[in-house]
């Protein structure tokens, strides 16, 4: 007899640790990302000069997008098999709240952007805001 | 210090940042909660549930969201363009009620308020960190050169 997958119940250790790699594949993936992206320039401006198949070379030719985009993967799969345990209201807000945080640091740390006291409030106010959303 | 004002269009990608993400994650969602629960022993159907359709409508989606993301990251820091991005949370929540059915409470309006006036707060601010000097070797690394950056200034 096998059980029905609405009846599987998931732990709260295993939701967290479900969120807890989606963040941090997620906070890789978008800070190597960013920092590939400002290797390249601004795409609109490559895009006017080249064209689309340019603004796609400039990307494809970057080392440090490729990196992001395998974290980003992970962070992918990660959230595939989350939203296969838990319900996308608790997943999305949840891992979008503490990712937002943990990618304020990593950038301040390691892309050096000025992340000033109106952006630490932003993050603040969207970080309780999102924990109001997964309640 | 330089302000760096967005311009319309730019606008309008951080607009595409914040509706794809959901509506992609909602289609996932919609398609994962459909399939048998999937054990880590059997990696293989991961890999399959990415062929079902509301899957690959997401990931459609997902795509244009990532598209969108790379293009304002490119002219804008990724502590501006993240909270755009939390907007996406807004909507997940209304999908969740209209669409998926699930309750949506005081708390949820109270987070949704919260989380507009954070984004509009960072909104007002410059969109990119000034900086004194180029980082010459990066672009060169890249073997692009960096024509954004400047013109953007």
């Amino acid at each position: 007899m096998t059980i029905p997958y609405s009846a599987v119940q998931t732990g709260p250790w295993a939701a967290v640790a479900m969120i807890a790699a989606i963040v941090l594949t997620s906070t890789a993936g978008e800070v190597l990302t960013a920092g590939a992206m400002k290797s390249v320039g601004d795409l609109d401006e490559i895009r006017a000069h080249s064209g689309l198949k340019g603004a796609i070379h400039a990307v494809l030719t970057c080392p440090l997008f490729f990196a992001g985009v395998t974290f980003l993967a992970l962070s992918f799969f990660s959230l595939l098999f989350a939203l296969n345990h838990l319900n996308l209201s608790l997943v999305a807000p949840a891992s979008a709240s503490l990712t937002l945080v943990t990618n304020a640091v990593a950038a301040k740390v390691f892309l050096k952007e000025n992340v000033d006291r109106r952006r630490w409030t932003s993050a603040v106010l969207v970080c309780i805001g999102v924990y109001f959303l997964a309640h | 210090m330089a302000y760096h004002k967005l311009l319309p269009r730019q606008y309008m990608v951080l607009a595409l940042v914040s509706l794809c993400a959901p509506l992609g994650d909602s289609c996932l969602s919609r398609g994962m909660t459909s399939l048998p629960a999937i054990s880590l022993a059997h990696p293989a159907t991961l890999i399959a549930a990415v062929f079902t359709p509301w899957i690959a409508v997401g990931i459609a989606l997902l795509i244009g969201f990532f598209a969108s993301y790379l293009t304002a990251l490119s002219w804008a820091d990724l502590t501006f363009v993240l909270p755009a991005t939390a907007l996406g949370n807004v909507v997940v929540a209304l999908i969740a009620r209209f669409w998926l059915n699930e309750p949506i409470s005081l708390e949820r309006w109270a987070g949704i308020v919260l989380i507009t006036v954070g984004v509009g707060f960072v909104a007002r601010g410059p969109s990119l960190t000034e900086r004194t000097a180029p980082e010459a070797s990066t672009p060169a690394e890249a073997g692009e050169p960096a024509l954004g950056r400047e013109q953007a200034r």
